[in-house]
C-alpha cells in the first residue's frame, strides 16, 4: 500500500505529540507524583506506537513500545519514577525526534536502533524484579573491588551482567566489535567530570557504551580515581578509538582490549548473577538529585486549554496560502480599476455595489493576512528543555519564565526566528547566569532567572530575552574592541555605552576566555543580528553590569506585506521599505557639496552623503535641474544618506513580491509589488543603495 | 500498426519574427498573453525588457530581437508576450505574433550543426520542415539561461 500521501499527515502529527511529550516530561520531572501528566504521556507513546507501526516504522514503533512498557509499570507504581529514568525517557524523547527527522528527510526512519535506550529501559523495568536484591549486588562489587586491588587498573575488573552479555553477545553476532576501554586521566586534571564527558561523547558519536564503571553518574560527581573503564559496541576499530582519546588533552592512557565470545559465557550460572545498576539509581541518591541543580520552569498554566482549543485545525501548506494570498491581492487591483472607471452614467446603485465589494475585499484580505500568522508558542515550546539541559550541563540553576506565547507572527518569520533565539538564550544561560556559587556571593537568589517575553507593539512584534545574571562587561568589551583593532584607543574613551555594547555584534568577537562547548566561539551574536536583519528586524542590547541583561527584538509582524514610501524618478516609480526611511527634506540644488568626490548635504550639523538613485539605476531622465530637490534620507545601520528623488507619491502598504528566479540576486532591487493600478513597482534594497 | 514513430512527435508553438518562422516546445509554454505594461529593471541585460504583473505573479520579459541582435521594432497589435516556465524559472518572450501549434515528426527535424556562423545558433535545437515551412526551434533552457550577460548579478 502507498503510505507516502500519509506520510507528511504522520510527520506533522508525531511532531505534535512529541512536542506535548516534552512538555508532559518537564512537567513530570516537576511533579513527579501526578498520575495525570504520567497519563498523558502514557497516551502520546502509544499514540506515536501506533501510528509508526500502522506507517510501518518498526524501530519507533519498537521504542515507543518499550517505553510504554516502562511507562505501563510506573503508572501501577511497580517501578518509581527517578530523575534518572526521566532523563531516559528524555533520552526516548530525543531518539524519537531524531527519527522523525530521518524521516523527514529521507522518508525512512534511518538505521540507529537505540540499542542503549532500549536497554536502560529494560534495565529500570527490570528493577522491580530486582528490588530485594540490590544490598547483595553492593556486597558484591565491594568484594570484588578488594579481590582486584592488585591489578593496576581497577575499574577494569568487572564482570558484565546478563544482559550486557547478552547484547554484547548479540552485537559480535552482528559483526560489531565490543570494546573494554579503559581510560587513565592525567592526575593533575583539575575538572575530571568534564573531561570524562568529553571522552563518554566522543565514544558515543561511534559507539554504544553498554557498562561503565564506575556508573555515568558517579563519573559526573566526580566520585571517581583517575581511571574509569567502559565497554561499548562499535562498528569501528579499537585503533580509531586509540587515536580519538588520545587527542584529548589530559588524557594519561588508554587501554583497548576487544572482547571476544569467550567474555560472554551464555551459561546457566550466569544467569543468577544479578543485572547492573548501569542505568539505575538507588531511591537515596535519586532523592538527593531530585532536589538538585536543574529546574526549569514553565509559567504558563493555561497551556492545556490552548491545545484542546487547537485540535479543530486543518493543515495547509502555505503554498496554496501564497496563491491565495495573491488572488486577493488581485480582487483589490481590479476593485481598484472599477472604482476609476468614470463613464459618466455611474448610478448611485453602482457606487453603493463597488463601495460593499470594498468592504469584502478589505476583510478578505485581512483574513487571510490572519491565516498566515501563527503563535509564537510554536518556536517557544521547544525552549524549556532545551534550557533545562543547558543548565544541567551548566551545573547552574535557570529558571525560564516565557510570558506572551499566544502573540502571533507571520509564518515566515516564525520558521527563520529559531535558531537566533536559541543563540540569546543559550548567551544568557552561559554568559549571563553566573555559577551557584557566584549568585550567593553576590547576593542572589541561586536560581538564575531567563525572561523569554513577546509583545505586539503597532507593526512590530517585540520579544525580548531577558536575564539577571552578570551583564555585560562594557570595559572589558571595549579593550577587546581596541585589541581586535575595530576602533582605536582614544576615539574608545569618547564612545558612548550603545557603541560599546555593539561591538558585540561584530563578526568573531567573544569576550568569553574560555570557549565552552555553548558559546563563546565567537561566531555568536553577528549571526544573530544578521539573521534578524534579513527578516528586517533590529537587535537592541540593554544591559547593567551585575544586574543583567536584556536582549530585544523587534520584528515586522509580517514579511509578505510592508509600509513603503512611493517615490517617482524619471517615468519610473519605485518603492522605498518605510522602516529604513528617517525623514523626506527639500533642498535647493546649491545646498549639494563635494567632500572628497563625494556629493554631500548637511543637516542638523550631520554630513550626510547623497545617492542620486537616476544615475546609479540608469533611469532616462532629462537634465534640467529643478529648483528644489527632494531627499529621502535613510538609514543603513546607524549611518543615513539621502536618495535624490523626483517627487513623492506617499505612503502605502505593499505586498513585497520576488523578482522570480530568472531576477533573484539582482543588486540593488529588493523584490517587485503590484500597485493599485495593476502596474509593476519595484522595491530599493536600501542596503546595497546606501553609502 | 507498424507507426511506432508517432511516440516521437512534439507540438511546438509556432511564432514569427519579421518573416521567419520560430518554434517552442508546448510543453514548456504557460500561457500566450497581449503585451502588458512593463516595469524596467535597472542594471540587467538590455535584452530583459523588464517586469510585468502576470496576474499577481512578477514575471521578467525578454525582448527576443535584441538578444538574437535583430532590428528592435514597435509593438502592434499582434505583439504577443509567451509565458514560458522551465527548471522553476518563468519568463517571457516577447514576439511579432503568434502564429499556430504544429506537430512535427522527429525525421523532420533536421540538426543544426549543418548550418553556420549565427550569433543566435547556440539557442537553436534543430531546425522543423513542414509543408515547404522552414520553423526554427529554440533552446529554452539556453534562452532561460542569462548568467553570462548578467552583469549586476551576484556580489
Amino acid at each position: 500500500m502507498d503510505m507516502s500521501q500519509y506520510l507528511e499527515i504522520f510527520i506533522d502529527e508525531t511532531k505534535e505529540h512529541l512536542q506535548s511529550l516534552n512538555e508532559s516530561l518537564l512537567e513530570l520531572e516537576q511533579n513527579p507524583q501526578n498520575v495525570a501528566t504520567l497519563n498523558e504521556i502514557f497516551r502520546v507513546a502509544h499514540t506515536i506506537k501506533g501510528m509508526a507501526g500502522t506507517m510501518g516504522f518498526n524501530k519507533m514503533a519498537k521504542l515507543t513500545h518499550e517505553m510504554e512498557s516502562v511507562l505501563h509499570a510506573l503508572r501501577n507504581n511497580e517501578v518509581k519514577i527517578t530523575p534518572n529514568l526521566v532523563d531516559i525517557l528524555f533520552m526516548c524523547l530525543d531518539a524519537l525526534e531524531n527519527y522523525t527527522e530521518s524521516i523527514v528527510n529521507t522518508g525512512g526512519e534511518g538505521s540507529n536502533d537505540y540499542n542503549s535506550i532500549v536497554l536502560e529501559l529494560s534495565n529500570a523495568m527490570n528493577k522491580k524484579v530486582e528490588k530485594p536484591e540490590m544490598d547483595k549486588e553492593t556486597e558484591n562489587t565491594q568484594i570484588t573491588s578488594e579481590e582486584v586491588e592488585i591489578n593496576s587498573y581497577k575499574t577494569a575488573q568487572f564482570k558484565l551482567n546478563q544482559y550486557e552479555q547478552n547484547v554484547a553477545y548479540k552485537a559480535k553476532e552482528m559483526g560489531m566489535n565490543v570494546l573494554k576501554i579503559t581510560v587513565v586521566l592525567n592526575k593533575g586534571c583539575v575538572l575530571k567530570s568534564a573531561r570524562s564527558f568529553i571522552i563518554f561523547q566522543t565514544l558515543e558519536r561511534h559507539s554504544d557504551i553498554i557498562r561503565s564503571e564506575p556508573r555515568v553518574e558517579d563519573i559526573e560527581d566526580e566520585k571517581f580515581d583517575f581511571e574509569f573503564t567502559v565497554v561499548c559496541i562499535t562498528k569501528e576499530e579499537p585503533l580509531f578509538f586509540q587515536n580519538d582519546i588520545n587527542s584529548i588533552a589530559e588524557v594519561d592512557e588508554v587501554i583497548i582490549t576487544s572482547l571476544g565470545y569467550e567474555d560472554f559465557q551464555l551459561s546457566e550460572i550466569e544467569i543468577t548473577d544479578i543485572p547492573s545498576t548501569t542505568a539505575s539509581t538507588e531511591p537515596v541518591k535519586a532523592e538527593d538529585e531530585a532536589s538538585g541543580d536543574t529546574k526549569v520552569e514553565k509559567n504558563n498554566h493555561n497551556n492545556h486549554a490552548q491545545k484542546s482549543k487547537t485540535g479543530k485545525t486543518v493543515r495547509v501548506d502555505i503554498d496554496r496560502l501564497d496563491v491565495l494570498m495573491n488572488l486577493v491581492s488581485e480582487l483589490i487591483i481590479i476593485k481598484t480599476r472599477l472604482e476609476g472607471i468614470d463613464t459618466g452614467d455611474r448610478t448611485q446603485s453602482y457606487n453603493e455595489a463597488v463601495e460593499y465589494l470594498e468592504r469584502i475585499t478589505t476583510n478578505l484580505h485581512d483574513a487571510v493576512m490572519k491565516v498566515r500568522m501563527v503563535p509564537v508558542e510554536m518556536v517557544f515550546n521547544r525552549f524549556p528543555r532545551m534550557i533545562r539541559d543547558v543548565a544541567r550541563d551548566l551545573k547552574k540553576e535557570i529558571v525560564l519564565n516565557m510570558f506572551g506565547e499566544e502573540t502571533e507572527l507571520d509564518r515566515t518569520v516564525i520558521d527563520e526566528i529559531g535558531d537566533p533565539l536559541i543563540h540569546l538564550l543559550r548567551n544568557s544561560a552561559d554568559h549571563g547566569i553566573e555559577s551557584i556559587e557566584k549568585r550567593i556571593e553576590a547576593g542572589k537568589p541561586s536560581a538564575g532567572q531567563i525572561n523569554l517575553r513577546a509583545y505586539q507593539d503597532g507593526n512590530n512584534v517585540v520579544i525580548e530575552v531577558e536575564d539577571d545574571g552578570q551583564g555585560i562587561n562594557l570595559e572589558k568589551v571595549k579593550n577587546k574592541a581596541i585589541e581586535k583593532g575595530i576602533v582605536k584607543r582614544d576615539i574608545a574613551n569618547t564612545l558612548t555605552q550603545k557603541d560599546i555594547v555593539n561591538f558585540l555584534f561584530k563578526p568573531s568577537f567573544s569576550t568569553q576566555e574560555q570557549i565552552t562547548d555553548l558559546s563563546g566561539r565567537g561566531v555568536g551574536l553577528d549571526v544573530v543580528k544578521t539573521k534578524i536583519e534579513q527578516l528586517g528586524g533590529v537587535v537592541e542590547i540593554e544591559t547593567e553590569w551585575g544586574k543583567g541583561s536584556k536582549f530585544i527584538i523587534r520584528l515586522p509582524l509580517t514579511l509578505a506585506i510592508i509600509q513603503a514610501l512611493l517615490v517617482v524618478i524619471g517615468e519610473e516609480k519605485y518603492a522605498i521599505p518605510l522602516n529604513s526611511t528617517k525623514e523626506i527634506i527639500k533642498i535647493t540644488p546649491d545646498q549639494i557639496m563635494m567632500v572628497q568626490k563625494q556629493e554631500v548635504i548637511m543637516i542638523r550639523d550631520s554630513v550626510i552623503p547623497i545617492v542620486r538613485l537616476d544615475k546609479i539605476l540608469e533611469i532616462p531622465k532629462d537634465d534640467k535641474t529643478a529648483k528644489q530637490l527632494t531627499v529621502v534620507i535613510v538609514k543603513k545601520g546607524e549611518r543615513l544618506s539621502g536618495f535624490l528623488v523626483d517627487s513623492l507619491i506617499g505612503q502605502q502598504e505593499i505586498v513585497i513580491k520576488s523578482l522570480g528566479k530568472l531576477l533573484s540576486g539582482i543588486k540593488y532591487m529588493a523584490g517587485a509589488t503590484i500597485l493599485g493600478d495593476g502596474n509593476v513597482a519595484l522595491i530599493l534594497d536600501v542596503n546595497s543603495l546606501a553609502i | 500498426m507498424g507507426n511506432t514513430v508517432s511516440v516521437e512527435r512534439k507540438q511546438y508553438v509556432v511564432f514569427l519574427l519579421g518573416k521567419e518562422n520560430y518554434g517552442v516546445e508546448i510543453h514548456s509554454v504557460t500561457t500566450i498573453e497581449k503585451m502588458l505594461p512593463y516595469a524596467r529593471v535597472p542594471k540587467t541585460p538590455d535584452y530583459i525588457k523588464g517586469v510585468i504583473n502576470l496576474r499577481g505573479e512578477i514575471v521578467p520579459i525578454m525582448d527576443i530581437r535584441t538578444r538574437f541582435g535583430m532590428e528592435v521594432i514597435d509593438e502592434t497589435e499582434e505583439t504577443r508576450v509567451i509565458i514560458i516556465k522551465i527548471n522553476d524559472i518563468s519568463l517571457g518572450i516577447i514576439v511579432d505574433e503568434v502564429d499556430e501549434v504544429l506537430e512535427l515528426k522527429e525525421e523532420a527535424i533536421e540538426n543544426v550543426a549543418n548550418f553556420t556562423n549565427d550569433l543566435s545558433m547556440d539557442y537553436i535545437l534543430g531546425v522543423g520542415k513542414i509543408d515547404g515551412r522552414i520553423v526554427t526551434l529554440l533552446n529554452i533552457e539556453k534562452l532561460a539561461d542569462i548568467s553570462n550577460d548578467n552583469i549586476a548579478l551576484g556580489e
